[in-house]
């Protein structure tokens, strides 16, 4: 149960740390200042969220790693994180698509979370679940007008919406870990989120003009760590570059 | 030296300004949710704002400074996340304050009630988020000025 918990945790946290990491590329790089604001601080709550999903795996696991630790000494086959959110973040529309693929099922996620047996994850998914709706509120705002605006911007976003699409299915796929967490009461079975998730992304993909692929191929291998992308490994990089060069080194 | 009583230790920290909007304090936030005496240790009980504020850290560092230059030696600063800060502990001195730093405070309506520079209603926003986590971006249309909205959460 302790390594099951351990697990369910990381992938918590690596969730919302690499999500985190992808926004925070886009510091100076968004096409409207207002925009480049809002990534960066979507960015700062996810990351700050991870912060306090991993500070909890740590003192689970009991082996004396702190988030810091988790975060930057970890090798690519030991993140949890699902393959949706690795992926590079290519244009704005591919952004905006994938972080409103995320925040719609985060919002159930954390409200389900939110019953927790355990005290401390009711906790982190209660505060997380202000944050989280408050960034599905824009996300989705900006796939409707993105969607249901020019003929190039929804040719774009039709496009994201095909690829990403083939990374949803992992949201709800479900193992032992799951499993266990459910058996616990800790955490709900993922595939019981799927109906309002998918009520959430019809609708508003309906008033964006766009239609999901009909397809049921997923890609996975994210949330078990078996088969990340090669993506992952190359963020990592950038992440943990420092801190491994030299371990010692203090802000 | 005598205990201060919890009553002086709040009046204190009602001094110690919130680093990103200094017109109001960290009590005024309402991101101070106990102050108890355990012992001879003080402990402060503070609820971050946003879970990746960076301005948590210095509030953390400025209680404890206030707190020394008062001379209590021995002081816990403890972080609670539950129940998780609402927008709704922002004292109503703070509310003013922030209006009249030119801040529209928060609404349960979820946007700005008025400009808080020429007090129109003919507002509009800019963007869901500003130049920190706790704001967002509006403009009046009558005066055109440009002005921050703390966020209602």
């Amino acid at each position: 149960m302790a390594g099951a918990l351990f697990e369910f945790l990381l992938r918590q946290g690596d969730n919302v740390l690499v999500l985190g990491h992808r926004l925070s590329e886009w510091c100076g790089k968004a096409p409207v200042l207002e925009e480049d604001i809002a990534l960066t601080n979507t960015a700062l709550d996810l990351i700050g969220q991870a912060r306090l999903w991993l500070e909890l795996a740590g003192e689970v696991e009991d082996e004396g790693r702190s988030a810091d630790d988790l975060t930057y000494t970890r090798d690519v086959r030991d993140f949890r994180n699902l393959l949706l959110v690795e992926q590079p973040s290519g244009d704005f529309g591919h952004m905006i698509m994938r972080q409103f693929l995320f925040d719609a099922w985060q919002v159930e996620n954390l409200k389900a979370l939110r019953a927790s047996a355990n005290l401390r994850v009711a906790e982190i998914a209660e505060k997380s679940l202000k944050e989280a709706l408050y960034h599905f509120e824009r996300s989705r705002c900006m796939v409707i007008a993105l969607g249901d605006g020019t003929e190039h911007s929804h040719a774009r976003m039709q496009a994201a919406l095909n690829l990403l699409w083939l990374y949803t299915g992992e949201l709800f796929a479900e193992d032992e870990v799951d499993r266990a967490m459910a058996k616990g009461k800790i955490s709900p079975d993922p595939a019981g989120l799927r109906a309002l998730w998918d009520r959430t992304v019809q609708d508003t993909l309906r008033e964006a003009a766009l239609s999901a692929p009909d397809c049921a191929f997923t890609h996975r291998g994210g949330k078990d760590g078996r088969r990340h992308s090669e993506h992952l490994g190359h963020m990592l990089a950038v992440i943990q570059f420092l801190p491994r060069a030299y371990p010692d080194a203090q802000w | 030296m005598a205990q201060p009583t919890t009553h002086q230790v709040w009046k204190w920290l009602d001094k110690v300004p919130d680093p990103e909007i200094p017109v109001i304090s960290v009590v005024d936030l309402g991101i101070v949710r106990d102050v108890i005496w355990d012992g001879d240790t003080l402990e402060v009980v503070v609820t971050p704002t946003y879970s990746g504020c960076p301005a948590t850290a210095m509030i953390t560092i400025d209680i404890e400074t206030t707190l020394r230059d008062r001379g209590i030696g021995n002081i816990r600063i403890t972080n609670r996340i539950s129940p998780a800060w609402t927008s709704d502990w922002l004292s109503a001195k703070g509310r003013r304050a922030l209006e009249e730093y030119g801040v529209a405070p928060p609404q349960a309506a979820g946007g700005p009630e008025r400009c808080p520079h020429c007090n129109s209603k003919n507002i509009r926003k800019i963007s869901q988020f500003g130049s920190t986590p706790c704001k967002a971006q509006w403009r009046c249309a009558d005066c055109l000025e440009p002005f921050d909205y703390f966020k209602c959460i």
